[in-house]
This record gives C-alpha cells, structure tokens and sequence, in this order.
C-alpha cells in the first residue's frame, strides 16, 4: 500500500503536467473553436482561413507589443501583449470585414454551395499566410514578459514538504480567467441582447428571421468581429503560453475543427466542452506515466518503459482520431449541432 | 472573343504557349533547367489530374493530397531500397509479430462492432480487446524498434525495402494511397461536404508525421537517399560506346579542328553535359508515358455511363439519389480512384528526386498549389487539370528568381544594409504565397471555368 505522501506527490505531479497544462491548453481551443463554431452557425461554411487569421492578429499583437516595450511601457507583472491586444483585435476585425467584402459576400448572394465558400477561405488562408511570413517570417517568437510565475514548483515544494513540486504560469492563469470572462460576455450578449438574439434566430432559420425583420449584413458583421477578437485572443493567449510560429498556428487548425465538431458545430456551449475534449485527451495520451505510477506501486512493481501511450509528435492523430469516432459514432457532435 | 473560342482551340493555343516557354527557358537559360522544369509538370499534371476526378468529376474537396503524395513517395522508398540484412535478424520478427497483433486488433474490434448487440456488454468487450491488442501491439513493437534503429543508424537504422525495381513503386504507391482513402472515404463521406475536408487534412498531417517520426521505417529526418534508378546513371553513359560515340556525332561540328588533349577536354564537358540531358529525357519519356496512360482512363471514363453518372451526381445529389444512385458509393469510388493518382504522382516523384525527404512534405507546395492548378487550369476538364499543372509549376518556378528580382528592384533607391531592404528581399519568396492566394481567388470569382473550361454536354 503506498504511503499517503506518495499519492499526494503523484497526484501533484499528475496536476502539473496534464491538468494544469490541459485546463489553458483547452481554453484556448475552446476560444478558438467558438471563433469557427459562430462563423459556421451564421455563414454556414467551415473557415480554413481561421488559423492564419489567428496568426494575424497574433503577428499584430506582438508587433505593437515590440514597440510598447520600445517606448518603455510596461504593464507592471502581466504580460505588455495583454497592452497590445487591442490593436490586434482591431487590425484582425479590419481584415475579416475587409475579406468578408471582397471575397465571402460575393458568394453568399450568390448563393453558392458551401464548398465554394470553403474553397474561397482557402485561397483567403493562402493570402493572410503569406503576408504573416512576409511581415514577421518564419521563426519561432517568443513576447512573454512581465512575472513568469504564479506559483514556482520550488516554492510549493517548500511549502508542502513534498517532493514533487506545482508551478503555475501566469500564461495559464491568465488564459483561464480571460476565457472565462469571455465566455460569460459572449453568453450574455448571445441570450440577453438584441443582437446575439437576432444571430440566433438568423442561424436557426435564415428565412424566417429575415422576413421578421433581422437585417443580415448588420448580423454577418456582428459575427466577424466577435469571430476575430476570440480567434486574436485565443492566439495571443496560446502564443504567451508556448510560442508564436507561423505553422503551428497553421497546424492548429485540426485541434480547433476537431473541438467545435466533437462538441457539436454550431452550438457554442459545444466548442467550449469540444475544446477541453481535445486538449484533455491530447495531454492524457501523450503524457508518459512512468513517474505518477512510480509513486503509487510497491518498488518491485516499477515500470520500465515510459508508459506513454502516444510520443508527442502524434499530438495531432488525437484529436484526428476522435474527430473520426464522433463522425462514425454521432456525427452531430455532442450538443447535437446543425444538421449534416 | 476569348470566350468565343473553342475548347480545342484554347487547348491547342495555351498547350503551344507552355511548349514554346519551356523552350525559350532551354535557349535562355539552360537546357537542363529547362527538362527539370518539364519533368516537374508532367509530375504536377499527374497530381492535378487525381485532384481533378475528385474535385471535377464528383465534386469531393480533398485538402489532404500533400499526404496521398507522401505515400506514395514511401512506396518508392520500401520498394525499392535494397532490405537491411542486419536490421531485420534484429528486430524483424519482433515486428511482424508487432505488425500481426495490430491487424488481429483491428478484426477483432470489428467483429465486436458488427456481429454483437448493441449492449453494455459490447462496449466492455471492445475495450478489452483494444487495450488487449494495444499492450501486445506494443510488447513486440518497442524492442523491435530499439533494436532495428541501434543497427548500424549512422547508415542504416532502418529495416530498408524490397530491393525490387523502383518503377514497380508507382502502382504500389497508388494502391497505399487508394487504401487510406478507402478509411477516410468510408468515415467521413455521406456527411457534410466539409467533413472530408477537414479529415483529410487530418490524415495527410498524420501520414507526414509518422514518415519524419518512424525512424525504423523511413528513416525519419535523416532522410533516405540514394534510391535506385529507373534510368542509367550519368556515369554509365560515360562509359558506354554508343553514347560517347552519339556525343562526337552531335558535337562532330564543334569538335573538328581540336586535337589531342584540348579534344579531350571538349568531348568530355560535352558528354558530361549531355548525359544529364539524356537522363532528364529519360525521365520524361516515363511520366509522359503515365500521364497519357492516365489521361485515356480519365476521358474514356468520362465520356463512359459512370462519367454520365457522375455528373449527374454531382450536378443534383438529391436527383441522382431519386433515379436510385447510390450516392455515397460512388464518391467512395471516385475519391478512391483519386487519390490512388495522387499516389502514383508522389511515388514518381520521389522517384525523380532519389531520395526520400518527409521534411519537403509541406502543405502548400503539395496540396494547396496542386488546387490552384485544377482551379485555374478548368476544373472538370482533364486537358485543362494538365494545363493548370504545367503553367502553376512553370509560373512557380520561374518566380522565385523573379520575385527576388522584383523586389530588389522596387528596394533599389535603399542603401546597401538598410534593415527594412534586407527583410523584403528575404521575404520575397513569401509574396508567392500572397500570388497563388490571389491568383485562386480571382480565378474562382471571374473566370469559375478555369482556362480550359469543361464541355457542355
């Protein structure tokens, strides 16, 4: 039987390295997701463009955080890219509205089928792509600054006594307290007000809600912009908690259409429940266990092997997989989303 | 007046324009370049082709051919590289052992779906024998790959390949394309068109993930080169009689008047130069020959019932399901049979290259650029897919120079080190990006039929 420090040890280290990291990792899907989830309810196609626009308002973000630093402002221990994500959100509505008038309107009078709205954000993602590497390039940047730590593993060690220690980053703290307040604000507006009203009802049912009076264009730009200031957050949130690179934003577009359609697409509440779905099992399957189990069996019984499921490098076949078990098992996701 | 041209006159028109731009390149810059450039548009072709039958002829949207490719280029790597001896008396059992618990696996999973009820009972079953299969998967799986990759892995580390003629890798390679689309196709097809979208993004980056990670297979990042040939190589030409003696023919005029060793030295930055002619020639010889078998499948089949069919299907879902079509079976077939193309295409590819490289498997070059030849070329129309994959590859090609050049140019009035001068001319090769973007997305809004659009029937 082990002892009771080594359950605690192995539940801390269990909490540091998948609950912690899943909880922020999660909250940043699930912003994104809610991002494709809306786009998809209003304008009822499926954004590829929406990882490089999240790379967009991530670029502006570090941009004007690059020169607020050069000016010498600081936002005291929070990161200055909370200072700068203003402008970001801003240049990112900009440009969605901007596509939205060249590219997307085009086809929506039109009336054309889906694919060719998919097709179109496609060559969008092309565009938005190719003017993030051209303006920031390629590499890896990293625009944390400000107190790294909430709480240091050294720190709790010392406090517990226990041997494993718990580290908080402040990234993740401020991921989940931003994303909660978000979710508050975008659940309100969508119940409460005039305007989340009219999107619900244009989504349910376009024709009936035009012949009561709901102006589309005024509830297409409505959408833009919520889409673009959760997609800008959700990358500068992820970006402060691991890093800024044109491809990953690029790769990220998986996890997040995997999260809104394993919730169900077009439910908000589902993109939310969608996006701890993915980055929980994402963590949970590449997690190697060799330590947690260590702690909680008899010495003779010690593992070998790493006791991980799936390396790393796999992190994207999981959410691909369960993408593919909910298609092959309840394709409309679990908040039962629109129709197929 | 354009739009008053006939499809066989656009076709003729826009072929000789490509033709006689591959040939200005020859003269102007380089004949090697210019075969280069060719055997990488007969590859393109190909690829556009696949894409094509699934986009043109049913109307599927596959955004995962970056990962059919990679396929097929493994195809050409494990059909061709001669086995590693050492490796397989090391782990080789360990691995098919690993390889037949995995398939048991799946069966058995299978089983357990179809022939029980729907009960508690059922679930129970179907995780104890996936964790079952996943636990004895492993147990033969892990020290089959420690010991293959310790082998000798400066050179080897791999399990290497059949050792077989490399041309045979291009069937293969379109029948390991075809089996991942079958899984695909029978999960996500019959849902939303979307769907297939995003699950083939899915698989494509799964498939490049397990070729840069799985060392004991591909060698992963180190990269697998040397790949036997299907043509002669630069230095046997060399040697042989009728070759050398084919160079003195053709150089006859040049090489009169020489004598001795100032002969030798002409003769011999002649044949060097024309070997690799010959070679690059060779290689077009090859995939024109694919292309055009391809090509004749694809019109006879369009011009065929099943090409009315599809049409039909694609033209009105709910019609060609009243008329008592089966829908969803069809485009099961046809996404098959393009992806299988885009196999073939990969495994030619690599083939070209020599080498196996998972890290060259990027999205954009390989998915992204092939749409952008279907679209512009005329989707629908198989001419017009050959087009788009000639004139997208040549336009890619040539602009790299030319965008480095253009931007130097617009930068000229900065001083030599100018900060902002050095980043535009180092980014430049990302405004092809921005190109191909907007060359899609105008294309698409006013000219939807492509260059060579499809034929009214």
């Amino acid at each position: 039987m082990p002892e009771m420090t080594d359950i605690l040890n192995a539940l801390v280290l269990f909490t540091n390295f998948v609950l912690i990291p899943g909880i922020a990792y999660g909250s940043q899907l699930a912003l994104g997701a809610l991002g494709v989830t809306l786009i998809y309810g209003i304008l009822r196609f499926s954004n590829f463009a929406h990882g490089d626009v999240m790379a967009f308002g991530t670029m502006v973000t570090i941009l004007a955080t690059w020169w607020l630093q050069s000016m010498g402002v600081s936002f005291g221990p929070l990161p200055t890219a909370l200072l700068a994500l203003p402008l970001g959100i801003a240049a990112t509505v900009l440009l969605c509205l901007v596509t939205d008038k060249l590219v997307y309107r085009y086809y929506r009078a039109k009336k054309s089928v889906p694919v060719t709205l998919v097709m179109a954000s496609l060559g969008v993602m092309f565009v938005v792509n190719g003017i993030v590497r051209f303006i920031i390039g390629t590499d890896d940047q990293r625009f944390f600054d400000g107190e790294r730590f909430i709480m240091k593993a050294r720190e709790f060690k010392n406090l517990t006594g226990l041997n494993e220690g718990l580290a908080i980053k402040s990234s993740q703290g401020i991921t989940v307290v931003i994303a909660i307040i978000l979710v508050g604000l975008l659940f309100w507006f969508l119940q409460k007000t005039r305007a989340g009203k009219s999107m619900r009802a244009y989504s349910d049912n376009e024709d009936l809600s035009l012949l009561s009076g709901i102006d589309p264009d005024k509830v297409v730009r409505i959408t833009w912009i919520i889409a673009a200031a959760l997609t800008t957050i959700a990358g500068v949130l992820y970006g402060l908690d691991k890093s800024f690179k044109p491809f990953t934003y690029f790769q990220l577009l998986l996890p997040i259409f995997a999260a809104a359609i394993v919730g169900g697409i077009g439910q908000p509440i589902g993109a939310i429940v969608g996006g701890y779905v993915i980055a929980f099992s994402e963590v949970l399957i590449t997690y190697p266990y060799k330590k947690v189990v260590t702690y909680l069996v008899p010495e003779s019984w010690a593992p070998e092997s790493l006791l991980q499921l799936l390396g790393t490098e796999y992190k994207f076949a999981v959410s691909f997989m369960i993408l593919v078990i909910v298609l092959l098992v309840r394709p409309t996701g679990i908040f039962r989303g629109k129709v197929l | 007046m354009v739009s008053n041209m006939s499809n066989a006159m656009r076709a003729t028109l826009a072929f000789t324009a490509m033709g006689t731009a591959l040939v200005m390149v020859g003269v102007f810059q380089s004949w090697a370049l210019s075969l280069t450039i060719l055997n990488l548009c007969l590859i393109s072709s190909v690829m556009a082709l696949g894409v094509n039958i699934q986009w043109g002829y049913a109307g599927l949207f596959n955004i995962g051919i970056m990962g059919f490719a990679a396929l097929g280029g493994a195809a050409a790597m494990l059909v061709s590289m001669p086995p590693v001896d050492n490796a397989w008396s090391a782990g080789g059992w360990n691995i098919l052992f690993s390889a037949i618990f995995f398939i048991a696996t799946i069966f058995a999973a299978w089983f357990v779906h179809k022939k029980m009820s729907k009960s508690r009972f059922q679930t129970i079953a179907m995780i104890v024998v996936l964790v079952t299969g996943y636990l004895l998967t492993r147990k033969f799986f892990d020290p089959a790959v420690d010991a293959i990759e310790a082998t000798d892995s400066a050179k080897t580390g791999f399990l290497g390949g059949l050792g077989l003629p490399i041309i045979l890798s291009w069937p293969v390679g379109g029948l390991l394309a075809a089996g991942a689309a079958w899984i695909i196709g029978k999960v996500a097809l019959g849902l939303r068109s979307d769907y297939l979208a995003i699950a083939t993004l899915g698989i494509s980056e799964i498939v490049v993930a397990i070729l840069k990670n799985e060392d004991w297979l591909t060698r992963g990042v180190k990269n697998v080169n040397g790949l036997p040939r299907p043509v002669p190589y630069e230095l046997e030409l060399h040697q042989s009689e009728w070759f050398v003696s084919l160079v003195e023919k053709l150089h006859s005029g040049s090489l009169i008047g020489l004598e001795g060793v100032a002969r030798e030295v002409a003769l011999k930055a002649a044949l060097t130069e024309s070997a690799g002619v010959f070679v690059k020639l060779c290689y077009a010889g090859l995939f024109a020959t694919v292309l055009v078998i391809i090509l004749t499948l694809c019109v006879l089949a369009l011009n065929s019932p099943w090409g009315r069919m599809m049409r039909a299907i694609r033209d009105n879902e709910t019609a060609a399901e009243a008329m008592g079509k089966d829908v969803t079976g069809r485009h099961l077939q046809i996404f098959i049979l393009g992806s299988a193309v885009c196999g073939i295409a990969g495994a030619m590819l690599t083939t070209l290259d020599g080498q196996l490289t998972p890290t060259t498997y990027i999205p954009l070059r390989f998915t992204f650029l092939i749409w952008v030849m279907v679209i512009v070329g005329g989707s629908g129309n198989n001419l017009g897919a050959i087009l788009g994959g000639f004139l997208i590859w040549f336009v890619w090609v040539e602009s790299e120079p030319g965008g480095v050049w253009l931007m130097s140019a617009l930068t000229g009035w900065l001083p030599e080190g100018n900060a902002v001068k050095d980043h535009l001319v180092q980014s430049a090769q990302h405004m092809r990006l921005v190109v191909m973007g907007l060359v899609l997305l105008l294309v698409m809004r006013f000219a939807p039929s492509g260059i060579i659009p499809e034929r009214n029937r």
